[in-house]
């Protein structure tokens, strides 16, 4: 055998367990760049470069290189810090970043604009808080998300633990990360391992875990590779029920790519699901399709091989068989905003944040706000799925301080009307994202304040309607999830996609595509109003484009990629 | 053919000869003629020209590729482009556009240009600088250049193919001939791509069998072009082709890279050598001199051998940014003002008030009752050039000359005051205007003969501009030396002066080395002599080695610093005392390894 590896596997290959040359590149001062092969590294360090696209062909003309800065995303499982690590945390974002948080889709905190010569400083400050950033991106397991339920506090309690404990088990183990970041002697010895799960190969592609506790669903679970949902008897946690295969991203033109949700292969018992979840992941590492890397994620070993295939090697690898899946309901994907008590008498506090930027502004000192917050409280934050914030385990006596502070700064406990932004997610896109082809982030505000006033000429200013912007077709603010999606084709053109859920079990497909937001506005009014005049108590505007008969129920990748509409 | 050149240094019987010869010469005879000419005038003490002596024309098809690609599709395409050409026998050279040298166009025989479109209708990234270029006042005559298109696009989009089509025009525009049709693909490319391969490779080799290769597109006449002396006295009246602000956003300063035709002026320079730039004073600062003054803006004044209004004398023809001493003097005299008659008894206190001040506050602050316009401009020097240290090579830009220009503005006084020429380069010219200039020579900032020493140049700030011209020099020459470059400004992100350019040319291992300190990204201050110091047992092998050491830049303070670390280093790594140390750089000085251009 001869066959030439191809190029990411290669280079995976060779860097001799993830150092690569980063560390030269770091020295580098000449430039604010590193390599493009070290680019790719660092991802597994949970960093990777990204240029101020506004500024780049002004740049260009001026001879100097792109504004290049990197993002760094932490491994937080379960989206749960302590006030102290906040407080750590936020005090970085002035010393090394653009003085934001981001709470990301997945749980976690990312820095964005942090320069070369700060990268270092940034991983020993986190470092020092007792996190991460291991596996926030790269070909391995990422930050497991698990559901922030607030009622059953055992039962969260518990599954945060497992979802950590599954974490740290597949978290990859070189020491090129203590070697780059903090300083420490190299260890690398050619010929000896330092992988002994992962290899020197590690996974084909990213590869994640989620797990919901019904009937919440705001980890959009089943968008996940592989879905734990959370089946609980007699008030007890008593194991999870198992899908495999999902996952977001896709490219346009390329129908072989498509949008998936996990396939329910049965139930594991609490006690066996790390382990469950490093013998899927074995799986992955060893069957997934590493000659093509469009077509090398988990989902499409499982649409490759099918359900069956999958539980028998399961069985094979586990030693076990699972059982047969349990029922279970899953109501929405959102967030519940405001206080929330626990079953054990603990006040929760969901808090609407947008797009998960914590920052100050003249208009709201949210970052300021939640500093304050930090340095009284005494429970720990919980951050959302949907990029949302739950101040989490506030004692009864403590409630009024913390409700004082939400009074001062006008925090968002989600009451004011209309109701939209709160179901509403978009990713970073321009100017930050090297991916992005229309503006995300930045566009929401307007898009929805536009569709805000189309639902309260209607008379439905309380309806929630989940909506995902993104800049581009791979997926991160899991568009394909949206009952209405915009995914970016060019500035101020997106593809239009209708008629997913609300609790995240049914993809949307293709509407429209390439068109501009008055094409967009004028599609989606004359459906909203006739759902405003239509609908049945309680039903959800995915659920009634599909009674109507707008679009149907079923859903094949080609629906992904051929406009319903021409 | 037939040459008018209305400046020629020829008789009518001259040129009817040439004429006569030239029509019967096929091109790579002119070539040839054009290589000879330079050897025989070479051999006879003029200037030798650098061009190669062109080698007889071969059989070979020569074939350029670009490309222009978002996602690597393109590139792709080029590729399998390029290695069916080379199986066809054709000499191929690939290029990603960003990398590719948009002034080698003219000697392009055949050329392929393949690209997608990004976004609405817009180039890739790495396509923009060529686009542009093509585009713009700089992109020269492609006559005899044949060429194809091939565009990569996306049939949903509105400006479908676009770029490909934009760059098909902009060629024809030029004179170039399509060799081919353009092929604009969709996302299933690949068929229309292969087809367009095998079509394009299959012209260019019958194009092979029919006939030796075509001349290239750039006529050789330009040596023959010959005009009248430009110089101090008479300057050329160059048009501007570029204005480009170099400092990034958020600097505090403005440094800007000035591109300059000096196209049919016969003017020639060396690197090393400076620009010198006659600027015009700020009509609104000449205003409120004649206001302060209370003539006739446009009444005439003698000047040495025409009259012009008082407005243009001042504009273009006099200092009024500057007091001299001289002035004052004659100022304190006519007006026996008390107080200035008393500072002028001063010398430090003279010193002192000129700082900083110009002809308007003399004129504001010590009014002359008895003096009319003509009076008045007699007191005045005339306007002088200034000098930039020239920032390019004509091996590399033709009749073309770079400048880099710092913005000089300041308030003080009360006034918000500048340069007089940094200002009229960044604030007052037209995008087509000329600029009065001239060659002034420096051998005294020359690079070594030898193109096989290394050299060490130092330039923070604008400091940087001659080492531009060094290395397209060097790169050009095919000059195998050793190049270090220590460079320093203010901050990393904004002001690293011609950053893409270094950093390609420690890409292709021109640059050797290059250090860098940005005063003020950390709390202590770092500049060029800190990191000169760090690397004293480098730049002492390097000096053994027979290394050229230039210093280009601020005279006051950076000059001496670098002196003394230079100094230092001899001294400690050389084991010699300070006296010793001292003679050592005196002595590189006389061979002229070591040499500065400070200002």
């Amino acid at each position: 055998m001869n066959t030439k590896l191809p190029e990411a596997e290669q280079l995976k290959l060779d860097s001799r367990y993830l150092r690569g040359t980063i560390a030269e590149g770091l020295d580098d001062v000449v430039t604010g760049a590193i390599s493009e092969d070290d680019n790719k590294l660092t991802k597994f360090h949970g960093s990777y470069m990204q240029d101020h696209r506004d500024l780049r062909d002004e740049r260009r003309r001026q001879k100097l290189e792109p504004l290049y800065s990197f993002m760094v995303r932490l491994r937080i499982p379960g989206g749960v810090v302590t006030p102290q690590q906040w407080l750590g945390l936020d005090e970085i974002a002035d010393d090394c970043s653009n003085g934001t948080l981001r709470i990301t889709t997945r749980q976690t905190f990312q820095y964005h604009e942090v320069l070369k010569k700060d990268l270092r400083s940034l991983m020993q400050q986190v470092n020092a808080l007792m996190l991460d950033t291991k596996g926030a991106c790269g070909d391995v397991n990422r930050n497991v998300v698990t559901n922030v339920n607030p009622h059953q506090s055992s039962v969260h309690a518990e599954v945060y633990q497992i979802s950590k404990a599954i974490s740290d088990h597949l978290c990859w183990q070189s020491g090129a990360y203590a070697e780059i970041w903090l300083g420490e002697k190299c260890v690398y010895q050619p010929g000896k391992s330092e992988e002994p799960f992962y290899g020197d190969r590690y996974l084909p592609r990213k590869f994640k875990i989620g797990i919901a506790i019904p009937p919440e669903n705001d980890s959009d679970v089943l968008a996940n590779d592989i879905a734990l949902i959370a089946i609980i008897e007699n008030d007890e946690l008593v194991g999870f029920n198992v899908a495999v295969g999902g996952g977001m991203g896709m490219t346009y033109g390329e129908t072989a790519t498509f949008p998936r949700l996990a396939t329910m292969a049965g139930f594991v018992p609490k006690d066996q699901i790390v382990k469950a979840c490093e013998t899927i992941a074995a799986i992955q590492r060893d069957f997934g399709d590493r000659s093509v890397r469009a077509h090398a994620r988990f989902k499409y070993t499982i649409d490759d091989h099918g359900i069956d295939w999958f539980n028998e090697k399961f069985t094979e690898y586990h030693g076990e068989a699972m059982t047969a899946a349990r029922s279970f309901e899953l109501l929405r994907n959102g967030d519940r905003f405001g206080w929330i008590q626990g079953e054990d008498g603990q006040w929760h506090l969901t808090l609407y944040i947008y797009s998960g930027r914590v920052k100050d502004t003249e208009s709201l000192q949210l970052r300021t706000a939640l500093r304050e917050i930090a340095k009284v409280h005494t429970g720990e934050f919980r951050m959302t799925c949907n990029q949302n914030l739950i101040i989490a385990n506030i004692s009864p006596e403590q409630k009024p301080l913390i409700e004082q502070l939400v009074q001062k700064y006008q925090l968002d406990i989600g009451e004011s009307r209309p109701a939209l932004r709160l179901n509403a997610m978009a990713c970073v896109a321009l100017p930050t994202c090297a991916l992005a082809m229309a503006e995300s982030e930045r566009y929401l505000p307007e898009f929805l304040s536009k569709l805000e006033q189309i639902m309260s000429d209607v008379g439905l200013p309380e309806k929630l309607i989940n909506i995902r912007i993104t800049g581009c077709p791979n997926g991160c603010a899991r568009p394909y999830l949206g009952e209405i999606a915009l995914t970016g084709k060019a500035i101020g053109r997106y593809n239009l996609n209708l008629g997913a859920d609300f609790s995240g079990q049914r993809l949307n497909r293709l509407y429209l595509e390439n068109v501009d937001e008055t094409t967009i506005l004028n599609t989606l009014k004359p459906m909203i109003e006739q759902f405003a005049a239509e609908r049945e108590q309680d039903e959800h505007f995915g659920d009634f484009l599909i009674r109507v008969g707008i679009l149907g129920p079923e859903r094949t990748p080609e629906m992904m990629h051929k406009p319903l509409k021409d | 053919m037939n040459i008018r050149l209305p400046n020629a240094p020829l008789t009518d019987e001259q040129l009817q000869q040439l004429n006569n010869l030239l029509q019967g010469l096929e091109g790579w005879q002119v070539d040839w003629l054009s290589g000879y000419l330079s050897g025989y005038r070479a051999a006879q003490g003029g200037t030798a020209v650098t061009e190669a002596a062109p080698s007889l024309p071969d059989q070979t098809i020569k074939l350029t590729v670009l490309y222009g690609s978002q996602t690597g599709n393109t590139e792709t395409v080029a590729g399998q482009l390029a290695e069916k050409a080379k199986a066809s026998g054709i000499e191929v050279k690939l290029w990603d556009m960003a990398e590719y040298k948009p002034r080698e166009l003219k000697n392009e025989q055949y050329l392929a240009v393949l690209t997608s479109t990004h976004g609405e209708g817009e180039p890739p990234d790495n396509a923009m600088d060529l686009y542009e270029f093509l585009g713009s006042r700089k992109a020269p005559g492609l006559k005899g250049l044949k060429f194809s298109v091939l565009s990569l696009g996306d049939s949903s989009y509105e400006y479908f193919c676009q770029t490909g089509k934009d760059f098909d025009q902009r060629l024809q525009k030029l004179g170039a001939t399509a060799v081919i049709p353009r092929v604009d693909c969709d996302v299933d490319y690949d068929d229309l791509a292969e087809k367009w391969i095998a079509e394009f490779v299959e012209s260019l080799t019958s194009s092979m069998q029919a006939s030796a290769a075509p001349p290239s597109a750039s006529a050789a006449m330009s040596q023959l072009e010959t005009s009248v002396q430009y110089d101090r006295k008479h300057p050329f009246s160059a048009p501007l082709l570029e204005n480009q602000i170099l400092s990034g956003r958020g600097s505090s300063k403005e440094v800007r890279h000035i591109e300059i035709s000096l196209e049919g002026s016969g003017l020639h320079y060396q690197p090393g050598d400076a620009l010198g730039v006659y600027p015009q004073n700020d009509p609104a600062l000449v205003s409120m001199l004649i206001d302060a003054l209370g003539f006739d803006a446009d009444g005439p004044v003698e000047l040495d051998e025409q009259t012009e209004t008082l407005t243009n004398a001042l504009m273009h023809h006099r200092e009024i940014t500057v007091l001299t001493r001289p002035l004052v003097e004659k100022w304190a005299e006519l007006s026996q003002s008390d107080e200035l008659n008393k500072l002028m008894e001063s010398k430090s206190a003279v010193t002192e008030w000129i700082r900083g001040r110009d002809v308007l506050d003399l004129v504001q602050s010590y009014p002359l009752t008895d003096i009319d316009a003509n009076g008045f401009i007699k007191l005045l020097r005339k306007l002088p050039p200034r000098l930039y240290s020239i920032a390019s090579s004509q091996a590399a830009v033709d009749e073309e000359v770079h400048i880099t220009v710092a913005t000089v503005r300041y308030n003080t006084h009360n006034r918000e005051r500048g340069g007089v020429a940094s200002t009229w380069l960044a604030d007052r010219l037209a995008e087509d205007a000329t600029i009065p200039v001239y060659i002034d020579p420096n051998k005294n900032f020359k690079l070594p003969a030898d193109d096989d020493a290394p050299i060490i140049m130092i330039g923070p700030g604008t400091g940087i501009a001659p080492f531009r011209s060094f290395m397209q020099e060097r790169e050009e020459r095919g000059a195998r030396g050793s190049n270090w470059l220590f460079f320093g400004d203010q901050h990393f992100l904004t002001d690293f002066l011609y950053q893409t350019e270094w950093l390609s040319w420690r890409k292709s291992g021109l640059l050797t080395h290059m250090d860098v300190a940005f005063s003020r990204d950390q709390t202590e201050k770092i500049y060029v002599q800190h990191r000169i110091r760090e690397k004293s047992i480098e730049i002492w092998n390097w000096l053994q080695d027979g290394a050229y050491l230039y210093v280009c830049g601020d005279a006051d303070n950076m000059a001496p610093d670098v002196n003394e670390a230079l100094i230092d280093i001899i001294s400690q790594q050389g084991k010699k005392s300070r006296e010793d140390a001292t003679e050592y750089l005196r002595q590189l000085t006389r061979d002229k390894r070591y040499q500065r251009d400070v200002y």
